[in-house]
């Protein structure tokens, strides 16, 4: 495979731990340094790859958290019976080792290169992905005027709730919308329950302004959210969707 | 749990694509070989819990891509789609 190794992006890189966020409970972003990273785009994903003593090897997908400004965090949430997440949730330590491989996705991506209204609809950790355009939007002061509308569980489940009531209050034009689908703290004023056509309705963009929509949760949510946009008159192919499964 | 909530979609192999085409894919558009029905191969509907890795078409859920890996060797089928575009 001499012709692969010439195309870098194609090798596994090594990559070190250099810093960690417990942004909840389950959930943890992690600060990486890949040597020979060649940067992303906001929306990719890697490939993580951890290698047992015993040679057993075990992958998994991550969506990439940081604005490719800001060099490579992936956040990760604990499934308690899978492979690699508990060991990146709750173990791996700064300058722990392992390998990544990436940036992975040409479809699932938004460049901000242009002022088209942006409609960002994720459950729970599908935010992340999401959460790398809104940095980016940020980053570059970009003028397109975005949405989120956000599904977790409990309040304590929301995975950048600091930054993104922060970003918000900037005024920039970035609202977000959040559903609270099992519990809901006192005086709690936004949605709480499972997204549904109706709070598609009032927090969409109307289809012909022609939004850029990206959706991206398990796969349940992705097909409630796409089909009900859809019958709000989204084109199905205008919907960029990224379903993630249920092994960590 | 059921089969419905183990399909991912094309993002999912992305990176497995990456390594075999040395090509990012997921952008690229395929027309099934069944239906004719034309899409970003990210939006494929893939299993990756079989035996190998299949990507169904999300029209007519016929199969487009089959990949197996056994050791040092992986088998490729691409027999369900007539064609992948790539944008240069």
């Amino acid at each position: 495979m001499a012709g692969a190794a010439v195309l870098g992006r194609l090798t596994w890189l090594v990559t070190e731990v250099t810093g960690a966020v417990l942004e909840t409970p389950r959930v943890r972003t992690l600060f990486l340094d890949a040597e020979g990273w060649l940067g992303h785009r906001a929306g990719q994903h890697v490939d993580v790859r951890l290698t047992a003593e015993d040679g057993y090897q075990a992958e998994r997908s991550y969506s990439i958290a940081s604005a490719p400004q800001d060099g490579l965090a992936i956040t990760v949430e604990r499934l308690d019976d899978g492979e690699v997440s508990p060991y990146l949730v709750d173990e791996a330590r700064d300058g722990d080792r392992f390998e990544v491989r990436g940036p992975i996705g040409g479809y699932f991506v938004w460049d901000g290169t242009d002022d088209a209204p942006l409609l960002l609809v994720a459950g729970g950790s599908g935010v992340v992905p999401l959460m790398s355009m809104i940095r980016h939007r940020a980053a570059v002061g970009s003028s397109a005027p975005a949405r989120l509308l956000y599904s977790s569980r409990t309040h304590e489940d929301v995975i950048y709730r600091a930054e993104l009531d922060e970003l918000k209050a900037r005024n920039d034009g970035l609202v977000v919308f959040h559903t609270l689908t099992r519990s809901q703290p006192e005086g709690w004023t936004g949605y709480a329950r499972r997204i549904d056509e109706e709070i598609l309705r009032e927090v969409a963009w109307p289809p012909a302004d022609e939004p850029r929509v990206f959706v991206c949760g398990s796969t349940r949510f992705v097909d409630t959210a796409a089909d009900g946009l859809v019958a709000l008159g989204y084109a199905p192919e205008s919907i960029r969707t990224e379903r993630f499964g249920a092994t960590g | 749990m059921k089969t419905e909530d183990l399909k991912l979609d094309g993002n999912a192999i992305g990176g497995l694509l990456l390594e075999l085409f040395g090509l990012e894919l997921t952008a690229a558009t395929s027309v099934c070989g069944s239906c004719g029905a034309q899409g970003y191969v990210g939006t494929l509907e893939v299993y990756v819990n079989a035996p190998g890795v299949v990507g169904r078409c999300r029209h007519c859920e016929a199969v487009m891509i089959r990949v197996v890996r056994a050791g040092n060797r992986t088998w490729l089928d691409l027999s369900g789609t007539r064609s992948l575009e790539l944008a240069s």
